[in-house]
């Protein structure tokens, strides 16, 4: 049973994704429990998966019997298993958020369309994660970005429609780019597999050829990740979609294709490809640290609360995308890090926006006034992840800095480390404008909104990421001692 | 001596810390929620007390927290230096809670849970910095301190404060910021942060770098110790409640930026390598602009906080020209500097704010005769604004005398001149009030009598303190005996 546990991760959820049509004709009521129950079963997978990757080592899963090259193969390692994690523990707690929310802020019958999306975005994305071919790529980004688009639109308002459109239109011109970039690979070396690709491209790195696969993956996946100027829907599907949705988009879909540039990055190629043949890395760098700076530069002029959040999200998918840039042992485990870092408190920040919007209808910052009083713990849990993202220690968020501009000076390119710096006051000023309007904003509307706290099922979620923040930082060995030898794989260390 | 392991060290910071959480929950009950800062208070030094005969004897607690990350950790030390500041803030916030309970209560001021557990909070860190073990911990607690001050900045949410409160913000944030710039690239050349007596940096890096390296904790740190151009935060932060002023812009957040400043000269750096670069001289210059500047600012003040906050500018620059004298004893007039100003500063702080419970007054012009109404507290002022001019037997008289003995020591004597044209300044700015308070005929709109045991308490006894510590600095178990076991183990003489 446990040498099946990688394909399983995958279908659980997609298996849950269509049986779900059919339970809705049977009992609506039902498709909470079956989506909750199927994320947990994946993120249960998931620890044992990590665990024993810890003890034994990668774990090849050969589909169907098939050897590879031929077959497919299921690759399991380091970052497969933290990226799992990550997916199904955040996936997890959405699911559970959902319950209240599509009552209410839905249309009526979108509750079974609903949570089968939810799943099959869900299992694309642990199957990007896991699998160790190239088409298999290419299909699972376009399942999870066609569940996508689909959830975007669901609320059936006109902006959703617009969103969702643009949203479409953009990612489809990047999964066109993917498989581009994967048939030119094909017709040099005639295999998929990633391992397998890795030996047999090494004579062919000069080529032309290898030059423009490289760069049609990488614009492909630069537009999944919202990669600065590839990052203008954003704004709009992220902002627009339901807010649990926004929270899978924002904390999740996008670190999928980080993780997709890192395996081409340093798997597919080879590290000293990246950073010695062509200097892709380091453009990469550049292009990172003008996203950090420009989307935190956004994020500060904008007056809807979850725009300034999806903003802020790129800003920090420049983050991850620095660390992978700089292409050091040091800067890597802080991009990394950072996935699970920012994916915890965006996401918390997304459940808290959404339990204000939920309860009070407000979106706009400045409306936002005297919350402190009237949803103690929702407006906590922000303040917690707020500081988690702005980087105060001994928040999360703090060692995904540390170890970024410890990579920078590694390089000796200390000017990265100083657009790290200055961008953490930048997401100061806008994170601190809206604490400061809900602790200690002048009491104009009192008695106006008449709120209280939401329901356990929204709460615990935003709580549990909120505390998530804080241990993960006083405890950050936790996810170091994965992400660490996962670094040490990619690079060869 | 081997350092000794014990827990003291820490359970000084988590007293107040649980204090806080107890002040939070019992909101409702003022009487018992003071009990809870009284108590947090005066436990917090008693623990810090009994730290003394050993650490006098040369010894150093020890207590190794959890290893957070490689080369990372929460360590608590509390050697001289540590006891010097912890006690000297915990003894005073025991007076500042009494004299808050008596400010508040007779002000009626609003929201005092969260002024009193905000306070607690401020008292743990400033504690938290001074037994930190590393950089890493102190910054740590360096930056909790400025998140707990905010709300007291802005306690009054006027326009005003609220302005104040974004400018203390955005000076704070940003030090920090450069301080953890300066602590990265530390960590990247000496593979460590755990403070050494004699420095951990020589050795690691050419000189023009740790010079660069330098200037940058100093701006970093120089924001709180509000070195001139970095003060502006500091008299505009004045509209906060008096006994937020008294501690917190008297000792625990200007001192707070002061001991890192001397931790990162002698302890991070080391006498011997900050005399190799040089870099000691061009701060004491930068000091001595301060100390003269500053007391010319403090000249045109007429609100008496202001011209007590310019003042400290003034006067922790004399902190900071001691250290960087880099000789024994001038860093012994430096560090002496650091409680005998607390303890005179806190005394005037007190005055004004009595007065302004008391009378309503604000500005120094129309305090002429108050001293008829409130005898005590106007001649509380008077020495304590003695002390300040440096005139004996009060304290000042301790500090400026060794430090003119450093300047000669160190072979700079040009130092003696900042220090008596700033004692002239002093005498200028302080005078007049203490002048028209007592020899001019009151006004006729003067009201007011003296005020209650609460206020006048904590006024007497800090001028007492004033006075004794001029007196008989070598008492057993005084701050000055802490300081020369410190200077000791800094500079070995």
């Amino acid at each position: 049973m446990i040498e099946h546990f990688p394909i399983l991760v995958v279908m659980v959820p997609l298996t849950a994704a269509y049986l779900m049509p059919v339970l809705g004709l049977w009992r609506k009521k039902l498709c909470h429990p079956l989506a909750t129950a199927s994320t947990f079963i994946s993120f249960c997978i998931s620890l044992v998966l990590a665990k024993s990757v810890m003890t034994y080592g990668m774990i090849s899963y050969h589909l169907g019997g098939w050897a590879p090259p031929w077959g497919i193969e299921l690759v399991v390692d380091y970052l497969s298993a933290f990226m799992c994690i990550t997916i199904t523990f955040i996936s997890l707690l959405a699911v559970v958020y959902s319950k209240n929310y599509v009552d209410k802020e839905l249309p009526k019958g979108k509750m079974t369309p609903y949570y089968t999306l939810l799943m099959l975005l869900i299992g694309g994305m642990l199957g990007v994660v896991v699998t160790g071919d190239m088409f298999n790529l290419f299909v699972l980004t376009e399942i999870l970005s066609v569940a996508a688009y689909a959830l975007v639109a669901i609320s059936e308002k006109k902006r959703s429609y617009i969103a969702s459109y643009k949203y479409l239109l953009l990612g489809a011109i990047g999964t066109s780019l993917i498989l581009l970039g994967t048939g030119y690979l094909y017709i040099i070396t005639g295999t998929l597999n990633m391992a397998d690709l890795s030996i047999r491209l090494q004579p062919w790195y000069g080529s032309y050829v290898v030059f423009a696969a490289l760069a049609f993956l990488m614009v492909g996946f630069g537009i999944k990740t919202a990669l600065f100027p590839l990052h203008t829907w954003l704004p709009d599907a992220h902002s627009i979609a339901p807010s649990p949705i926004s929270v899978i988009l924002s904390a999740l879909v996008i670190k999928v294709g980080a993780y997709a540039m890192i395996r081409i990055l340093f798997t597919v190629f080879q590290p000293e490809f990246v950073t010695e043949v062509i200097p892709i890395a380091s453009a990469l760098a550049w292009v990172a640290a003008a996203a950090i700076l420009i989307g935190s530069l956004f994020a500060i002029s904008q007056t809807d609360v979850k725009r300034m959040l999806a903003y802020s999200s790129v800003a920090h998918i420049g983050y991850v995308m620095l660390g992978i840039g700089l292409a050091t042992e040091m800067s890597t485990i802080g991009g990394i890090l950072h996935i699970f870092n920012h994916a915890l408190a965006k996401a918390c920040l997304f459940f808290c926006a959404g339990a204000i919007i939920y309860k009070t209808g407000l979106r706009n910052i400045n409306d936002l006034v005297g919350l402190g009083d009237k949803m103690p713990i929702t407006v906590a849990a922000f303040t917690l992840a707020a500081i988690s993202m702005i980087g105060l220690p001994p928040t999360a968020g703090f060692f995904s800095k540390w170890y970024l501009c410890i990579g920078a000076f590694e390089v000796g390119k200390w000017i990265f480390a100083i657009v790290i710096l200055l961008a953490s006051l930048l997401t100061a000023v806008f994170y601190f404008r809206v604490i400061n309007l809900i602790y200690f904003g002048e009491h104009k509307q009192e008695g106006q909104v008449k709120v209280d706290e939401v329901s356990p099922s929204m709460l615990i979620p935003m709580v549990i990421l909120a505390l998530g923040c804080i241990i993960f930082g006083i405890f950050v060995g936790i996810p170091l001692s994965v992400v660490g030898p996962a670094v040490g794989l990619l690079l060869g260390i | 001596m081997e350092p000794v392991h014990s827990i003291r060290p820490v359970l000084a910071i988590a007293v107040s810390l649980a204090c806080a959480f107890l002040i939070l929950a019992s909101g409702k009950r003022q009487n018992l929620r003071e009990f809870w800062s009284i108590f947090g208070a005066t436990s917090k030094f008693l623990i810090i007390l009994s730290m003394f005969p050993f650490v006098l004897a040369g010894g150093v607690y020890l207590f190794e927290g959890p290893g957070i990350a490689p080369g990372i950790s929460l360590d608590f030390r509390a050697d001289a230096f540590s006891l010097f500041f912890s006690s000297l803030s915990s003894f005073l916030w025991i007076l500042t809670t009494i004299y808050s309970i008596g400010y508040m209560r007779t002000l009626k001021e609003h929201r005092q849970t969260r002024y009193f557990f905000c306070f607690a909070i401020c008292v743990a860190a400033t504690v938290g910095i001074a037994h930190a073990n590393n950089l890493f911990t102190l910054f740590i607690f360096y930056e909790l301190l400025t998140l707990a001050t905010y709300p007291l900045v802005i306690h009054e949410e006027t326009p005003k404060a609220m302005k104040a409160g974004r400018k203390y913000l955005a000076y704070t944030l940003t030090g920090g910021v450069v301080i953890l710039l300066g602590m990265a690239w530390t960590y990247y050349l000496a593979g460590t942060l755990t403070f050494a007596d004699h420095g951990f940096l020589s050795g690691h890096g050419s000189p023009e770098v740790l010079r660069v390296l330098f200037t940058i904790f100093i701006i970093g740190f120089g924001v709180k110790a509000a070195i001139m151009p970095l003060h502006a935060w500091l008299p505009t932060a004045m509209v906060a409640p008096t006994p937020v002023s008294a501690l917190l812009h008297a000792v625990a957040v200007v001192k707070a930026g002061v001991f890192g400043i001397i931790r990162i000269i002698y302890c991070v750096f080391g006498t011997e390598l900050a005399l190799d670069l040089g870099v000691g001289l061009p701060l004491a210059v930068v000091a001595s602009f301060t100390i003269i500047v500053a007391s010319i600012f403090a000249l045109a003040q007429d609100n008496l906080k202001l011209r007590l906050a310019y003042s400290t500018v003034s006067q922790l620059a004399y902190v900071i020209l001691g250290a960087a004298l880099l000789s024994p004893y001038g860093l012994m007039g430096g560090m002496i500097h650091i409680t005998h100003h607390a303890f005179m500063k806190i005394t005037l702080f007190f005055c004004a704010g009595a007065i302004l419970v008391q009378t309503g007054k604000k500005n120094i012009s129309e305090m002429d005769g108050i001293g008829e109404k409130m005898p005590l507290t106007m001649a509380a002022f008077a020495i304590a604004a003695a002390g300040m001019m440096g005139i004996p037997p009060t304290c000042g008289f301790i500090s400026k005398w060794y430090l003119c003995l450093g300047a000669m020591e160190a072979g700079y004597p040009i130092f003696l001149l900042v220090m008596l044209v700033s004692a002239l300044l002093n005498a200028a700015y302080f005078i007049p009030p203490i002048y028209g308070a007592f020899f001019k005929e009151p006004d006729a709109s003067l009201k007011g009598k003296e005020s209650s045991w609460w206020l006048l308490a904590p006024i007497l006894i800090c001028a007492a303190m004033s006075l004794i510590l001029g007196i008989v600095p070598m008492m057993p178990n005084t701050p000055l005996q802490l300081v020369m076991v410190s200077v000791h183990k800094f500079i070995g003489i």
